[in-house]
């Protein structure tokens, strides 16, 4: 009889991110760094690549990049390098990229990555500067370069400066190294670093995908990309461990690639292989000294460093008695939690992450609005949330008036004053209950037998009868109190 | 005019602050001196009449306050970014590129820089001959059938034809000071860091100075003060001071502790040039300088570290030039095809055998053995002119083992044409600053003397340089 080995098939997976350094010039020159302007409206003999031009590093993105490194927890090298990955191409104007080889700015460090199956430690085995490439445009067809007429060069983005972050293959799914992308984007954005927009590209990512033999050795390990959404990660990565299973299953072995992800057909592709490894002949660049950083100065950076969003997300939880759910979306977003807290600080911080998370969340996703250009401004929603529990509005009345004064900008009050929102005094109240009761007599005496399911009837009655201007729970106990049951 | 092309830069830069001669008449007879013997010399990969007649026109209109070097015509090597007039750096792949900027150097030197020409070189600053430019080669105006060295002979032809009074080059491993001795004008190559490299269209980032090209000692103070200087675009330029070059030149040797070097006297270097370098060591004895023998024990690998290290950043220096944005473009199939014809067709075989030495030495597999190895022997030679700087003041050795050969003798020969330097490169290596000025005649051609002081030592070395003057005899002559 045949016994077939069943094998467990354990993902490795490692990753390397490259972000936009948020500043204001490019790494090595006074250029400005904006994203789509007019093609070569920022550039210098510097980033052109002009005969004698040298760089000069931006100590803003040096700062930045150290800032990243502490807040994931890296050492900071006390002398750091940059060297010359030299090779040719249209789009690189000294066929050479500065970028840090041997002695990168940080090593070691580490990201804890929340998974449906426990937290996992990704550890950080470097972080290094470089400069961004200029930006090939292929003409003539819908984008790529096979098969176009021609080719333009775009310099604007020719020395921006970007962060390269590689972790250690310590990823075990396909979710967890998500998540890791969502976490890496809360630091960076926490700590100022890079605007970190996946979709905008100022996050890109690789991974390298292997699946583990059966004795635990690595196995031979692919390189994914294109996966540069947080969605389009998580599919890639689940495709591309598909077929390397496929592949092992059939008997196979799996050939050390790079593979291209397509979103559309939920396929992986080989990329076209080289004819020959490139060699980049690394060497140390010689325009530029080495950097040296001081303890001094490394610390005082660490002081600078901002509340991290895992010890904000412990904080929302512990001083606002908010759930890890509600602390989590909270603090998703930096502009977010401080809203929140500007509001919380005046009102229920569980009504305010209750308003905030869910309702006004909508509203912003459904328009499309940042946080930060919403008409809401965080006293709007103190007032509005104050007027609720003050009983001068209902809930139901409340959320209405959250979606008038996001398209208006309103205050509330004038809102509910205009539109005679309040809720009506008791009463007031009491004599439309009166009225309901007379007006339903069946289902008043039903209720006074004990048909506690009828009530529900009535304070709808009521409530359509006040326009939803009367809170439900005092409409059901002026009910209770008339009906006596 | 002829009583102008006399004067040397400093005196006629005084006159000109004097008003007692117009830039403008300078200008005019620096035109007629190059227009005379240009033909001949061929210093020039391009001359600028107008330019120069234009911007001493603006010396002349500006009301006061001129610089001590203002006014005076100067050759500028063909390396040094010039905004508006094409800069080849002697090759064909920039024949027709125009720079958006001006070098920081010629910035410093200030506005209404009257520059007479962009003077011949070696290509990308590689050789000793300038024969290896690709709008052919300078001739040596003390004898027309002679190289003018390199890889600044333009610059150094300039000087000694009296086309302009003074002059620009750039030295790497002795481009400055070996076509200094060769064409009987004093050369400095400054400290590493001192002059800015932004504008200099880089050969070897590690080892390129701008230095001053002269017809006397005092010339080169004067024009190192003009151009030296701290600049923000250049991170390896120094943040140091610029002292007053000119207050200590006639402090003259007494006293000094000047070290002959041992390593620099023997085997391959001419007898003749031997002889004018001991002679002058004896006579700044007698002027009160002890002088005793000085010893740099890795001497024999400077010249193999530095033909690593040089190529293997020139490999990487010269990706730029791929026929993409600016310079020679040769159409073809693909973007990798027209790469490959482009700089085929652009560059030498000097530029092309040292781009593949380069690519070579930083190859993987290959990159410890040779550039690491390199830039051990480099930390050694650091540390031997150290020991000797704890011993001397300044050291003392031929510029170049030999006087101008004839054109042509070392084409064939790369070997003996890199030995040119075999002097003049540990001073590269080191950072160090090094001046050459003529010490007398070997065969009726000029024998230049080199001396080397500490980091930031200039004041140091012009004074003895102005010693050596002195001592020799040797005075500037126009040639031919």
């Amino acid at each position: 009889m045949e016994t077939k080995e069943r094998r467990t098939y354990q993902a490795v997976i490692g990753l390397e991110f490259h972000a936009h350094v948020a500043t204001r010039t490019k790494m090595f020159c006074g250029c400005r760094v904006a994203y789509g302007d007019p093609p070569n409206t920022h550039t210098c003999p510097v980033c052109l690549g002009h005969p004698g031009a040298l760089p000069v590093i931006n100590e803003r993105a040096v700062e930045l990049g150290v800032m990243a490194g502490l807040a994931m927890g890296c050492e900071v090298a006390p002398r750091a390098v940059f060297a010359r990955k030299n090779y040719f191409y249209p789009d690189l104007p000294k066929g050479y990229q500065i970028s840090q080889y041997e002695e990168p700015i940080c090593t070691g460090g580490y990201i804890d990555v929340p998974t449906s199956e426990g937290t996992v430690r990704v550890r950080i085995q470097r972080l290094h500067l470089e400069e961004d490439t200029a930006k090939n445009v292929h003409v003539g067809t819908s984008g790529r370069m096979h098969g176009s007429t021609g080719s333009l060069i775009d310099f604007n983005r020719s020395g921006t400066p970007l962060m390269e972050i590689v972790t250690e293959p310590d990823i075990p799914s396909p979710e967890a190294a998500r998540e890791t992308a969502v976490r890496l984007k809360e630091i960076l954005q926490a700590v100022g670093a890079s605007e970190a927009d996946m979709e905008k590209g100022q996050l890109r990512c690789e991974a390298n995908v292997s699946i583990r033999n059966p004795d635990g050795s690595f196995g031979t390990k692919t390189e994914l990309k294109n996966i540069n959404s947080f969605r389009f990660m998580e599919r890639g990565l689940l495709r591309e461990l598909r077929r390397q299973r496929e592949v092992l299953e059939a008997g196979g072995q799996v050939q050390q690639r790079t593979m291209h992800y397509d979103p559309e057909g939920d396929e992986v592709y080989e990329t076209r292989s080289k004819e020959f490894a490139e060699d980049y002949r690394y060497f140390p660049e010689p325009d530029l000294l080495p950097l040296e950083f001081t303890e001094a100065w490394i610390n005082e950076l660490r002081s600078r460093l901002p509340e991290l969003p895992e010890a904000m997300r412990a904080r929302f939880v512990e001083q606002y008695g908010l759930s890890e759910y509600d602390a989590g979306v909270l603090t998703s977003d930096r502009e977010l939690a401080s809203y929140y807290e500007k509001v919380a600080f005046e009102v229920d911080p569980k009504q305010a992450a209750n308003w905030i998370s869910g309702d006004l969340r909508a509203l912003l996703n459904e328009a499309g609005t940042e946080i930060s250009d919403t008409k809401v401004t965080p006293q709007r929603m103190i007032e509005l949330i104050g007027l609720v529990e003050n009983g001068t509005i209902s809930r139901s009345a409340a959320k209405d008036v959250l979606a008038r004064i996001f398209e208006s900008g309103e205050s509330p009050s004038a809102v509910v004053e205009r539109e005679g929102l309040a809720q009506m005094g008791a009463d007031e109240l009491s004599g439309v209950v009166e009225e309901v009761i007379s007006a339903n007599p069946e289902e008043a005496q039903r209720v006074r037998e004990g048909d506690k399911k009828v009530i529900g009837f009535l304070i709808g009655q009521v409530m359509k009868a006040t326009r939803g201007n009367a809170d439900g729970g005092q409409v059901r106990e002026i009910l209770m109190e008339r009906l006596g049951s | 005019m002829a009583g102008l092309l006399e004067l040397t830069a400093y005196e006629l830069a005084q006159k000109i602050r004097s008003r007692e001669v117009s830039a403008q008449e300078a200008a005019e007879a620096a035109n007629e001196r190059v227009e005379a013997v240009e033909p001949e010399v061929k210093a020039f990969i391009t001359t600028t009449p107008e330019l120069t007649l234009a911007r001493a026109a603006e010396v002349d209109a500006r009301n006061g306050n001129l610089k001590p070097w203002d006014g005076v015509p100067l050759a500028v090597k063909d390396v040094l970014s010039t905004r508006g007039v094409r800069t080849t750096c002697g090759s064909r792949i920039l024949e027709n590129f125009e720079p958006l900027y001006d070098a920081s150097a010629l910035v410093n030197f200030g506005e209404n820089l009257v520059m007479v020409g962009k003077a011949n070189m070696d290509e990308f600053a590689m050789g000793s001959s300038t024969e290896n430019s690709a709008y052919g080669p300078t001739r040596n105006p003390w004898d027309l059938s002679r190289v003018p060295g390199g890889s600044s002979g333009g610059s150094a032809a300039a000087v000694a034809a009296g086309e302009g009074w003074w002059a620009l080059g750039t030295d790497t491993g002795g481009s400055v000071r070996q076509p200094a001795a060769l064409c009987g004008i004093v050369g400095l190559k400054p400290t590493y860091g001192r002059v800015s490299r932004h504008g200099l269209v880089a050969f070897a980032s590690s080892l390129d100075q701008v230095g001053p090209m002269t017809r006397d000692v005092r010339d080169a103070a004067l024009l190192l003060q003009a151009v030296a200087g701290h600049d923000p675009h250049d991170s390896t330029s120094a943040n140091v001071e610029v002292p007053d070059y000119l207050s200590e030149l006639e402090g003259g040797v007494s006293g000094l502790r000047i070290g002959l070097v041992g390593e620099m006297m023997g085997e391959g270097i001419d007898p003749g040039v031997r002889e004018v370098v001991e002679r002058i060591a004896g006579e700044l004895e007698e002027a009160g300088a002890s002088v005793g023998e000085a010893h740099l024990p890795h001497q024999e690998y400077a010249l193999p570290a530095y033909y690593i290290i040089a190529p293997a950043e020139v490999s990487s220096n010269l990706a730029r030039f791929d026929g993409v944005r600016y310079g020679l473009r040769v159409p073809a199939e693909g973007v990798h095809e027209m790469y490959r014809r482009t700089r085929e067709e652009g560059f030498g075989d000097e530029a092309k055998r040292r781009i593949m030495l380069g690519t070579y030495a930083l190859s993987t597999g290959y990159y410890e053995a040779y550039y690491g190895q390199a830039q051990k022997v480099r930390t050694k030679i650091i540390e031997d002119f150290r020991s000797a700087f704890s011993q001397f003041d300044l050291l003392l050795s031929p510029t170049a083992p030999t006087v101008a050969f004839e054109v042509g003798a070392k084409v064939d020969d790369p070997l003996a044409m890199y030995y040119q330097d075999v002097c003049s490169i540990p001073a590269n290596l080191a950072g160090i600053p090094a001046i050459s000025v003529p010490g007398g005649l070997s065969e009726g051609l000029p024998v230049g003397v080199q001396l080397m002081g500490d980091h930031f030592t200039e004041p140091l070395i012009l004074r003895a340089a102005r010693a050596v003057e002195e001592v020799s005899g040797f005075e500037y002559e126009m040639k031919p």
